[in-house]
């Protein structure tokens, strides 16, 4: 058994009173989701907060999934298992699902959250790609009241967020824009493992040419960000084979991963190419399965 | 004789009830099926104090200074010890399993990451895990050995400058087979082929990690230890030699095991820490390991880097196979293997051909890597050698454009070749490899398989069939050849009937798994007509069971299963007279019918095992000369070893665009010779095959070139799960082995033997469109995508 350093503990009963613990702590407190990843870390002391501010009993008020007419939200509490069970969720955008059913295991999709993995800014993470493909925007609430963010600024960098010391991520916004579809792919060398490199796609079709199309990458640099070049390259055409294999080109040429245990560089920007076309084709297919 | 079957039938038909052989459903699982095993971890003892270990965060360095004074101030510390401390009592270095020494702590330098440098006995789990961090040592860091093929360069740095006069990093070289005779062959042979095969460094990941718990009784000087052990009794002879203890007042406890797989053979630092810690303190210690320490720090196998060399007539009549093999064991040589065997059983890399001439040359070097070569579920090293044969048998394939089933049929040791000696000197037992080939082509329709291949292949998509032929040699083993340290490989069994006609069988042999409570019972059961749940099966407690060298390399059933048998019949021996006073008829005219004697051509007059069991303790008068109670004991020294075979066919598809295997299809049609229980047969086999998968396409343990272990979690370390596994077909055939008293022979790892190079072998066969004709494991997709690029690289 590995087991962490020792620490205080404090169950937060409200957003307010969470954020007062973080005032009141400062930098040494740190607040606890599912802690599929915030545990791990501590067992193997790699983090040893002196606080930890347990959010779990605020799933009733951050635990949703909202779908409105223009806008989906979600709560920062909501589970990896709510996002994959959620047919609402993935009536508008499927590409949850299938993100969902490649993340992990049941046994952490049971706890993890949809905040939690946003705030762990993981390069590997997968709901951060979902978020970047869809442009979606992130609600932080401190003492002040509420700001809301692009993904773009919400990520700093790897680990790395625009959530301040006395800060919290409390929802996800994502824009509902009609004649869209959206898919996500990812290769991994064992169920339950992180990406070696994972893929979303996001198109919009209006009378049969592409009127806007997102990608996220997971798992091929420091941070998940869009790749406006590739939306550029795709806005205004036809959907096709060749036009799936030019956008596939440019995201493998903007992703800057590296050589590990997963993978190679080369084969990893290999993927990069496959998997944005694999994605983009799905996503078109879905629209016109649709329609 | 071979005999095949039909395939098993389904889960309903697993529980007969056999008053002998046959499928029952294992005893032992209601209790773990319920959360009731009892393992080490679960031994709670009043006053027990915890023992955590500070390791070394480097792979070479030479320790400058220790200071420990701020753990030692911690108030639930009990005990800071260091390798210094150890050297004042002695025990600072202990012997390894093969001759070398390993540090208990290190004193000088440390040898790789992971290493033991200090410990600590504190009042609870916690804060003796705390109390390490308040260690301060100072390191001067050396050169790491890492590639193990500069491991004798000149200028690598000596990593064991402990042993006298020590200039470079050699360990051994060893050889077998006739190289002249070899060279002959092969510079005749129409056809040569060779290639650079790599079997990494792999790890058996246990559910259960190691660990343990020391009660040092002062006041009679008593040691009492409940361990993750393997093998308790070699354990108990070891602690005694090693710490100068008396034998008689050690007690090893294996309790329940949660897998060992080859890791719990050997013993480690952590184990004598623990004692220590308990002699110094007076408290029962416990120790018990995490993730990170197990997969870094215990017993590693595999690890070879082989080139291997084929010779052949253009039309496939193998003729040599020869190989040299640079082995890599880490910082101690820590092999676990009978000492005469240094490689373990590698000399059957002939596999299952009739050869003309075969030599291997090996080379063991010293690496800054963690010490071990344990036969993880390899029977000693078999998985190295029957990977080697069965993938270089299919580079031979594919250069003569030949069907590898065709070729390896044309090659097989003819039924009437048996007792078969290769020529690496192994005598094989008994073995008809072609029905069990045939049966299972036929399994998986196979003529069929290469159709659809075909039409795949036409098509551009990647489907890959691949073949493996083994033959296992298991159940160390006969005395005279094969020792551990000394003690040789013979065990020991009794069987008492108790006056109501139940019984109790002990043995030396400790199950991880593998349900010996079940089979040994129905061995016994066999035997005398007790039913199985009449027969209790006690093992893992050196105080309850006859002396011997535990369970791995497949050795309980060959060694342990044949004590049982014997020790059996000889009660059964002694019962048959006792019948014959209560029959009032002479021995020779009672027929055993399973459970009863009977008067012959009378079978009215009988009286039942039960019945003689009371009449043994009863008041009444025996036979002259015999002795009341019925009981017997045993030691089976085994005549040889039992060789077991098998084959197997994988089908894999590949996606060509992202170059993820699946695995689609396995077949495994296994021959153990007689079959004791066929659903624990399975189970094994199931186990094993899991293991290849693992090991062919995920698993390993690699290091950066500064030595940092770079499979220190299960998140880095990968084992397979449900979702890479097909559902598994299995078959099998029947060829006893002559020698052994039921006929039975090993299978607990028959499969983790068979399965990698048939997958491996698929995989290549389905990278054939892109010329590859060998890739090496594990292959992840980076690595296949690498292979269907023409640029396929060594893992190491
Ligand atoms: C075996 C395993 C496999 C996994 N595989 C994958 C995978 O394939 N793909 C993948 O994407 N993920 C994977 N994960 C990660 C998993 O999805 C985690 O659950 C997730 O990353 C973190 O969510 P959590 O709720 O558990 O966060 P926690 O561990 O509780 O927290 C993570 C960090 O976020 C902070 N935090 C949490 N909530 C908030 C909030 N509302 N506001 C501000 N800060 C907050 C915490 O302080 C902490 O720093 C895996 C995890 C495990 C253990």
């Amino acid at each position: 058994m590995q087991v962490p350093a020792p620490v205080e503990y404090e169950r937060a009963t409200s957003v307010d009173h969470a954020i007062g613990l973080l005032e009141r702590l400062g930098g040494s407190a740190r607040i606890v989701a599912g802690g599929h990843s915030l545990l791990p870390m501590m067992k193997l002391r790699l983090a040893s907060p002196e606080y930890l501010i347990d959010i779990n009993d605020l799933h009733g008020e951050l635990g949703y999934i909202r779908v409105e007419q223009t806008e989906v939200r979600i709560g920062a509490m909501t589970r990896h298992r709510e996002l994959l069970e959620s047919g609402e969720l993935a009536e508008v955008f499927p590409v949850f699902r299938d993100a969902e059913r490649v993340i992990a295991d049941p046994v952490v999709r049971n706890r993890g959250t949809l905040g939690g993995s946003l705030c762990q800014a993981d390069p590997s993470e997968d709901l951060s790609a979902v978020c970047t493909t869809l442009g979606a925007s992130c609600v932080i609430r401190g003492g002040a009241g509420e700001r809301v963010v692009t993904m773009e600024e919400f990520y700093r960098g790897p680990y790395e967020t625009a959530v301040e010391d006395a800060e919290m991520l409390v929802e996800i916004r994502i824009p509902v824009r009609p004649g869209g579809s959206s898919a996500y792919e990812k290769v991994e060398r064992r169920a339950g493992d992180w990406a070696i490199v994972s893929a979303g796609a996001a198109v919009w079709l209006d009378g049969g040419v592409i009127a806007d199309a997102r990608v996220g990458l997971a798992a091929v640099g420091p941070n998940t960000t869009g790749l406006p070049a590739v939306s550029d390259a795709l806005r205004g055409r036809e959907p096709s084979e060749e036009l799936y294999e030019h956008a596939g080109t440019l995201a493998a040429e903007a992703c800057s991963p590296v050589t590990d245990m997963r993978g190679s560089a080369d084969y990893k920007r290999h993927l990069a190419r496959e998997l944005t076309r694999r994605a983009l084709r799905r996503s078109v297919a879905r629209i016109n399965e649709r329609d | 004789m071979t005999t095949t079957d039909e395939r098993p039938a389904g889960f309903e038909n697993n529980d007969h009830k056999p008053i002998g052989h046959g499928r029952m459903l294992r005893k032992e699982d209601p209790r773990f099926i319920r959360g009731k095993g009892n393992y080490v971890d679960d031994v709670q003892l009043p006053g027990m104090l915890h023992c955590a270990i500070l390791r070394s965060p480097v792979a070479h360095a030479r320790i400058v200074s220790i200071d420990t004074s701020a753990a030692e101030a911690h108030p639930k510390v009990k005990a800071v010890v260091t390798g210094a401390a150890l050297t004042g009592l002695g025990l600072a270095w202990m012997p390894t399993l093969s001759g070398d020494v390993q540090s208990v702590l290190a004193t000088d330098k440390v040898r790789f990451q992971g290493q033991e440098v200090a410990f600590v006995v504190a009042e609870d789990r916690y804060a003796a895990r705390d109390a390490l961090e308040l260690i301060d040592v100072e390191y001067d860091l050396l050169d790491p050995v890492i590639d193990v093929r500069m491991a004798l360069d000149p200028s690598a740095p000596v990593i064991r400058d402990d042993l006298d006069g020590k200039q470079n990093n050699h360990i051994f070289d060893w050889e077998t087979g006739d190289e002249a005779a070899t060279e002959a062959v092969f510079a005749s042979a129409d056809v040569v082929v060779s290639e650079d095969i790599v079997y990494p460094r792999v790890h058996p990941a246990p559910m259960e990690t190691c660990g343990c718990v020391a009660d040092y009784d002062r006041i009679d000087s008593r040691l009492t230890l409940w361990s993750t052990s393997q093998a308790p009794h070699a354990h108990r002879t070891l602690y005694a030699i090693v710490a100068g203890l008396p034998e008689h007042k050690i007690r090893v406890i294996s309790p329940d095991i949660g897998g060992g797989f080859g890791g719990k053979v050997p013993i480690y630092p952590g184990y004598v820490c623990a004692i220590v810690g308990s002699i110094v303190t007076g408290k029962p210690v416990k120790w018990m390991e995490d993730r990170s320490e197990n997969l870094t720090s215990t017993g590693f196998a595999r690890d070879y880097i082989m080139r291997g060399e084929i010779a052949a007539t253009r039309d496939g009549k193998i003729l040599a196979v020869r190989t040299n093999v640079l082995a890599d064991h880490g910082a101690f040589n820590g092999v676990a293997a009978p000492v005469k065997y240094p490689a373990g059983f590698f000399g059957v890399f002939t596999g299952s051909y009739d050869l003309q001439a075969a030599y291997c040359k090996m080379t063991a070097v010293y690496t800054n890597k963690a010490p071990g070569g344990v036969a993880y579920a390899c029977s000693f090293r078999i998985t190295e050698a029957v990977y080697l044969i069965e993938r270089i048998v299919d580079c031979l394939a594919y250069e003569l454009e030949m069907d590898p089933v065709e070729l390896r049929m044309r090659n097989f040791i003819q039924p009437d070749q048996f007792p078969y000696r290769t020529k690496t000197g192994w005598v094989y037992d008994s073995g008809d490899y072609e029905p069990t080939m045939r049966k299972a082509l036929e399994l998986a329709g196979y003529d069929e398989l290469r159709r659809e291949q075909a039409e795949r292949r036409a098509r551009g998509e990647l489907m890959g069939i691949g073949v493996s032929f083994f033959t296992e040699a298991v159940g160390a083993g006969p005395r005279k050849d094969m020792d551990i340290l000394g003690l040789g490989m013979a065990d020991g069994c009794e069987l008492r009937v108790h006056p109501t006609g139940k019984a109790v069988v002990r043995l030396s042999v400790q199950s991880q798994g593998q349900g010996h409570e079940t089979t040994f019972a129905q061995i016994v059961a066999e035997e005398i007509g007790i039913p199985p749940a009449d027969i209790d099966v006690v093992h893992g407690d050196t105080d309850q069971t006859p002396f011997g060298l535990g369970t791995y390399g497949s050795r309980s059933t060959p060694v342990s299963g044949a004590a049982a048998a014997l020790v059996a019949r000889k009660v059964r021996d002694k019962a048959r007279i006792i019948a014959s006073g209560m029959l009032e008829v002479s021995v020779a005219d009672l027929e055993w019918v399973k459970g009863a004697f009977h008067v012959k051509g009378d079978p009215g007059k009988s009286v039942t095992i039960q019945d003689i069991a009371m009449r043994a303790h009863g008041a009444g008068d025996l036979p002259e000369g015999i002795e009341g109670g019925l009981e017997a004991q045993i030691c089976y020294n085994p005549e040889n070893l039992t060789y077991p075979h098998g084959a197997y066919i994988c089908v894999v598809d590949i996606d060509p665009g992202t170059a993820q295997v699946k695995v689609r299809r396995f077949v495994a049609v296994d021959d153990c010779g007689t079959r004791i229980n066929p659903m624990i047969i399975e189970g094994q086999v199931h186990r094993g095959l899991t293991d290849g998968v693992g090991m062919a396409l995920m698993e390993m343990i690699a290091f950066d070139e500064d030595g940092n272990c770079l499979g220190g979690s299960l998140m880095d370390y990968l084992i397979p799960t449900a979702l890479e596994v097909p559902d598994w077909e299995t078959g099998f055939t029947v060829t006893p082995s002559p020698h052994h008293p039921i006929g039975a022979k090993g299978v607990g790892e028959s499969a983790t033997v068979g399965s990698p190079p048939a997958i491996v072998n698929a995989v290549v066969d389905a990278l054939k469109p892109f010329g590859v004709r060998h890739a090496d494991m594990p292959l992840t997709p980076s690595r296949v995508w690498d292979a269907m690029r023409g640029v396929p690289r060594p893992p190491i």
